[in-house]
């Protein structure tokens, strides 16, 4: 199975952090692979919209949340693990394919 | 509103929290600016403590305070305060409180990689600044632990949030669930939060459960150490201290009349001094309830407010009974000088009484408060539970300088060697002790009242026989002597014949008087007898004598007469 919906992603980081900074690059990096021109990525800075980490329910940065297609997913950490990323998206046989950590 | 304290004082500064007794165990409040953990098994009260800590920052206190929440929802716990009188969605509309509702669920995260927590200091960073809280609630943080996939990272984060706080100078309480065995939490929260520990705990003892609280660690302050019990009222927590940490109570040169002038009088005269505490006990029918409700309306009649808290009787069977000895409380209840609070002890444990007691006496204000009686308050907890509660009973009365009448029962009791040990240990609280007794003689028994104790006055030692009629309680000598003590019918045939044997007596003495003036007057008559025979007697010896004496004279002249005659000179016998 190949991603065929559209995915609506947002990620959260606080502030501009290495790690942000890095999730940012992963995510670009694995949507880019895996559901090229089928992803809208929106990169939210709590730290600039804080009311937006009690809304969103944020505790861990960076968290990637996916709104569409549903179910509701959510996705914390740098990124770095792009089969735990895919996983995360509902993408279980992409996951399986690919390696297990993006290596930099 | 930090406790200002002076410079040369170094103590820690405290964030009182308003709870009902919990300030005076800390002496004086949470420490300022820092973590406190507060622990316990689930439904200990743990949230409740929490939420009424930022209530009272502020409401009283004038401490905004944010409350997170990793368990419940903003609505729940809004209901569930709200049984406690807590306004939360006011306080939240008016900004002085904010509650935000960490949700995390499991199984829609996943892992991908290295992160951190920072979007929880976000939250709590943008919660805090957006009320100016000065106040911090975690409720429970552990939560976190079933949420985040990696502990080792929750736990460093943890320890960076509770720095966090301290470097934002927030007053917080954190919650922790109780763990297994000896631990004091489940994921060792302690081990982060090291200035001052609460453990909260629910025990079950004869039925009834109480809550215990215990400040096991604070740091930098003295504290009281013991296990308080506290309440989850209608009014928030109350934690009574066993005993206050300091006795220092005003104690009052006015003394307060029972009403009783004979008892009164055996008191000094003048009663019993403002602020004390009067253990009536007896064995049952003494009239125990009878002196306590003489004393309610004597203050009544003062002007005074009087409290009546009531363990066997309703208020109409008071009412109606104490009619019947000539006290009729029914215009002071409708005055609203009396309150009678009438309630069946197991209704409820003893903490909830004293809350109860507390409550009433703090809304009420009164001047003599009764309760009538507290050996009935031993049927809903342990015996030995009774007394640290009197204590607490009897600190706050003397703090609020009332008078307290309780009564007590003591079991079978009709011998005149009653026991007295049955008084729960309570009468070493008291500072005046009346026993009333039954005396069961010649088919008959009756009541003595005599004062066991009292403190700080001279007070009689005598025993007084204790009478209810229709016109009242009244107080009467015994009969004293042959080594007995006589009392009712006994006493008046008694003092009957005393009084026929004195009328004999006096008879007697009468007629012993007038034997003796008769004796008097046939002695006197004797005297006069022989006083006469004597004279008599005497006037014979005189007639005599000078019988002789004429005769002798006779003869004197006869013979010169008859010398003349012989010698024929008669002229020398005329002359001699």
């Amino acid at each position: 199975m190949t991603a065929t919906a559209h995915y609506v992603l947002r990620l959260y980081i606080a502030g501009s952090t290495p790690r942000g900074t890095r999730a940012i690059s992963n995510v670009r990096k694995i949507c880019d692979e895996y559901l090229e021109g089928l992803y809208e990525l929106e990169v939210v800075d709590i730290s600039q919209h804080p009311m937006l980490a009690m809304t969103e329910q944020i505790i861990a940065t960076p968290t990637l949340i996916k709104t569409l297609p549903l179910p509701l997913r959510r996705v914390i950490g740098d990124m770095s693990r792009s089969d735990r990323f895919l996983l995360g998206l509902d993408l279980r046989d992409i996951a399986e394919k690919a390696p297990s950590a993006i290596t930099r | 509103m930090r406790k200002k304290l002076p410079a040369n004082f170094p103590t820690l500064s405290k964030a009182p929290t308003g709870i009902e007794g919990l300030d005076q165990i800390l002496g004086g409040g949470l420490p300022v600016g820092r973590p406190t953990l507060v622990c316990g098994t689930a439904g200990c009260g743990k949230t409740m403590l929490a939420m009424e800590f930022l209530v009272r920052g502020a409401t009283q206190f004038g401490e905004p305070g944010v409350f997170m929440m990793f368990e419940e929802n903003a609505a729940e716990l809004s209901a569930n305060v709200r049984s406690l009188g807590f306004d939360l969605e006011k306080l939240t509309a008016q900004k002085k409180i904010l509650l935000d509702y960490v949700r995390i669920d499991r199984c829609e995260i996943e892992e991908s990689g290295d992160y951190d927590l920072e979007g929880l200091f976000v939250r709590l960073g943008y919660t805090i600044d957006s009320i100016g809280a000065k106040r911090v609630v975690l409720d429970t943080v552990e939560a976190l632990f079933a949420g985040i996939p990696d502990s080792g990272i929750l736990r460093a984060e943890l320890r960076r949030l509770f720095r966090w706080l301290k470097d934002r100078g927030m007053t917080a309480i954190i919650t922790g669930e109780k763990g297994d065995g000896n631990a004091i939490t489940r994921y060792g929260l302690e081990e982060y939060v090291a200035d001052c520990v609460i453990v909260l705990d629910q025990r079950i003892q004869e039925q009834v459960s109480t809550r215990r609280l215990r400040v096991l660690k604070y740091r930098g302050t003295a504290h009281g150490t013991n296990e308080y019990p506290f309440l989850i009222g209608p009014h928030g927590i109350s934690v009574l201290p066993i005993t206050s940490l300091q006795l220092e109570h005003q104690a009052s040169e006015q003394r307060v009349p029972l009403g009783i002038a004979r008892l009164d009088e055996m008191l000094g005269g003048k009663g019993v001094f403002r602020g004390s505490s009067v253990l009536v006990s007896g064995s049952p029918g003494t009239g125990k309830s009878s002196i306590a409700a003489k004393f309610v309306e004597t203050a009544c009649r003062r002007g005074e407010r009087a409290l009546y808290f009531a363990y066997e009787e309703s208020t109409a069977q008071i009412v109606r009974n104490m009619r019947s000895v000539g006290i009729d409380l029914e215009p002071w209840v409708k005055k609203g000088l009396l309150e009678i609070h009438s309630s069946r002890p197991t209704l409820q444990g003893l903490e909830q009484h004293l809350v109860m007691m507390y409550d009433l006496i703090r809304a009420f204000r009164p001047n003599v408060v009764v309760v009538d009686p507290i050996s009935n308050l031993t049927m809903a907890a342990v015996d030995n539970e009774v007394k640290p509660m009197l204590m607490r009973l009897i600190d706050l009365l003397r703090k609020e300088q009332v008078t307290g009448v309780f009564t007590s029962l003591t079991i079978g009791g009709d011998a005149t060697t009653a026991p007295e040990d049955s008084q729960v240990g309570v009468s070493s609280l008291m500072d005046t002790w009346l026993l009333l007794r039954n005396l069961e003689f010649t088919g008959e028994r009756n009541r003595t009242i005599f004062v066991r104790k009292s403190r700080g006055m001279a007070h009689s030692n005598q025993v007084r026989e204790f009478v209810l009629s229709d016109s009242g309680i009244d107080l009467v000598d015994v009969y004293l002597g042959d080594d007995r003590v006589l009392t009712g019918s006994a006493r008046v045939a008694q003092e009957a014949q005393e009084r026929a044997a004195a009328t004999l007596r006096g008879q007697d003495h009468q007629r012993k008087l007038r034997q003796l003036a008769g004796k008097q007057q046939s002695i006197e008559a004797q005297i006069a007898a022989l006083q006469a025979e004597a004279l008599a007697e005497s006037e014979e010896v005189h007639f005599a004598i000078a019988q002789e004496t004429l005769q002798e004279t006779a003869k004197h002249q006869n013979t010169d007469a008859m010398a003349k005659r012989r010698s024929g000179t008669g002229k020398t016998a005329e002359k001699r």
